[in-house]
Formats: structure tokens, sequence, C-alpha cells
């Protein structure tokens, strides 16, 4: 007999794959509203490119490098769950939640140059886009890092192993924000 | 997801890398075509190959896609609607006359900063 919560669907997927797709596709309409609402803003205020310009590209492609590479560690650690090795699934979801932490670390000391120079939510309304976007997206990898432990610590003794596929799957959708988030707000000056 | 047939993720890793390595690169330049195609079409050939090897969309079923690509087009839908009240001075009976004013004298109205 199979387990019903995993495989039971109308759909023709496993159920917690599902949810998470139905996540995705809501936060595509959440991160693409916001993004598109700075695009056209972004077009109609030609100056605001000046603001851009204090960005930090360096950290920018620093943290984008970190993220790139944290979703190939959790794309790994899916392989690994699906050979139904549980401790090195584990020990790839624990990279990738080191590659978390790194971005926050660097998002941290970036934002706090930032608002040294007097560059806050507050200051132009560019600024304002940057700290809601960026600011939007770093929660989601923080949500996304505490997640990732629990599912780590139940892969490490083997158990739930699909799981480690589902939140894999939701940190690669991080990983694509960010990638449009890194060319709209640090390389367009 | 059932067993399958993994592609090679670390060459995937590499070819997303060196692309952002093109995109960082590319805008250095200064002219606006080079930058538009290596910042914002790279971005979306990243996007792609994320989705496609790491999320393996390929392999997924196929309205997961359409699910998504719906969503895209609610966003599209969104800017084309909304797009025109935010980049325009002018429409039929109304002007946004501080906007005009920033364009035409940029800094004016806002606060600048360092």
């Amino acid at each position: 007999m199979r387990p019903i919560a995993n495989t039971r669907t109308a759909a023709g997927l496993p159920t917690g794959r599902l949810a998470v797709w139905w996540v995705i596709a809501s936060e595509i309409v959440i991160f693409g509203g916001l993004l598109a609402s700075y695009v056209m803003h972004r077009l109609a205020h030609a100056d605001w490119a000046t603001q851009a310009a204090n960005t930090n590209v360096v950290a920018g492609s620093f943290n984008t490098l970190v993220l790139l590479s944290s979703s190939l560690s959790a794309v790994l650690g899916h392989k690994a769950a699906e050979a139904g090795d549980g401790p090195r699934a584990a020990r790839c979801l624990w990279l990738t939640m080191l590659g978390g932490l790194t971005f926050i670390v660097v998002k941290a000391f970036e934002w706090s140059a930032e608002i040294h120079h007097g560059f806050t939510i507050t200051s132009n309304p560019f600024w304002s886009f940057y700290y809601t976007a960026a600011g939007l997206h770093a929660f989601h990898v923080i949500a996304g890092v505490v997640l990732m432990g629990f599912v780590a610590a139940d892969a490490r003794r083997g158990r739930e192993l699909h799981r480690v596929e589902l939140i894999g799957i939701y940190w690669h959708f991080v990983d694509i924000v960010w990638i449009f988030l890194f060319p709209l707000l640090y390389i367009a000056k | 997801m059932a067993a399958h047939a993994h592609p090679n993720y670390v060459k995937v890793w590499g070819i997303l890398v060196a692309l952002l390595v093109v995109s960082v690169l590319g805008p250095t330049l200064g002219i606006k075509l080079v930058t538009l195609i290596t910042a914002f079409g790279i971005a979306i050939v990243k996007a792609y190959l994320v989705a496609k090897n790491f999320m393996h969309l390929n392999i997924e079923r196929r309205y997961v896609a359409y699910l998504l690509a719906t969503m895209l087009v609610f966003v599209v839908l969104f800017f084309t609607a909304v797009a025109p009240d935010v980049m325009k001075f002018t429409g039929d009976n109304w002007e946004k006359p501080q906007l005009a004013a920033e364009v035409a004298d940029p800094g004016h109205g806002t606060e600048q900063h360092h």
C-alpha cells in the first residue's frame, strides 16, 4: 500500500509538490507585481540612474554567485535523496543553508554601508523599491534556510526524503527572483 | 519526482557562472543595447536554465509550466494596464505636472543624497 499523503492526488503530482508549485505561482504574482511597478517607475524617472549608481555591484555579483552555488548544492541534495542517501542529502542542504546565511551576512554589511551613507528607504523612491524588493527577497532566503534546517534534520535520519526536492524547488525559485533583481537594482545605471 | 536521468548539474552551474560574468562585464562597455542584452537577456537565459535543469520543469507535468506561465501573463497584464498611468504626463482629462517638472528638472521635488 502506498503512503496516501504523498501520492494520492487528482492532479497527477505528489500533493506536496503540487503545493510547492502553487506557492511559487503565487510568488510570481507577488514579486512580478513589485518588479513590474519598479520597472514602470524606473522608465518614467531617468534620474533614478544617479541613485542606482550607488549600489554595490561587487556585493551584488558575489551574492549572485553564492545563490547560484547554493542552488547547485540543493539540486545535488535532491539527487542524493532520490538515490536514498539521506545523510548526503542533508550535507548538501547544510551547504545550501550556508550559502543562504552568507547571502544574508553580505546583505547586512551592504545595507549598513548604504544606510550609513544616507541611502535609506525614505530618501528616494529608488531606495524605497530597492529596500522593499531586496528585503522581501531576503525574507524568503531566511524562511528557506529555516525550513531547510527541518528538512535536513529529517533527511539525515533517512526520513521524509521527498521533502528535499520540495525545499529545493522553492530555493531555485528564490534564486530565479534574485537573477532578475540583480540586473534591475545593480546593473542598470 | 520519480527517478529520472539527471543532467550534469556542475556543468549547468559552470554555464550559469560564466553568464553571470558576462552580465556584469557587458554593461561596463556603456552601450545601451549591449547592456540590455547582457544584463536582462542573460537574466532570462539564466532563469530558463535554472527552471529547466534544477527545478526540472522540462520533465514536470506540462500543466505546471502552463500554471506558471499564466501567472506571468497576469504580471504582463498588470504592467500594460498600469504603466501608461505611471509613465505618461497627460491623458484624457488628467495631467501630472509634477512628474513633467521632475523629468524636466531631475532632482526637483525629491530629496537627494550624496
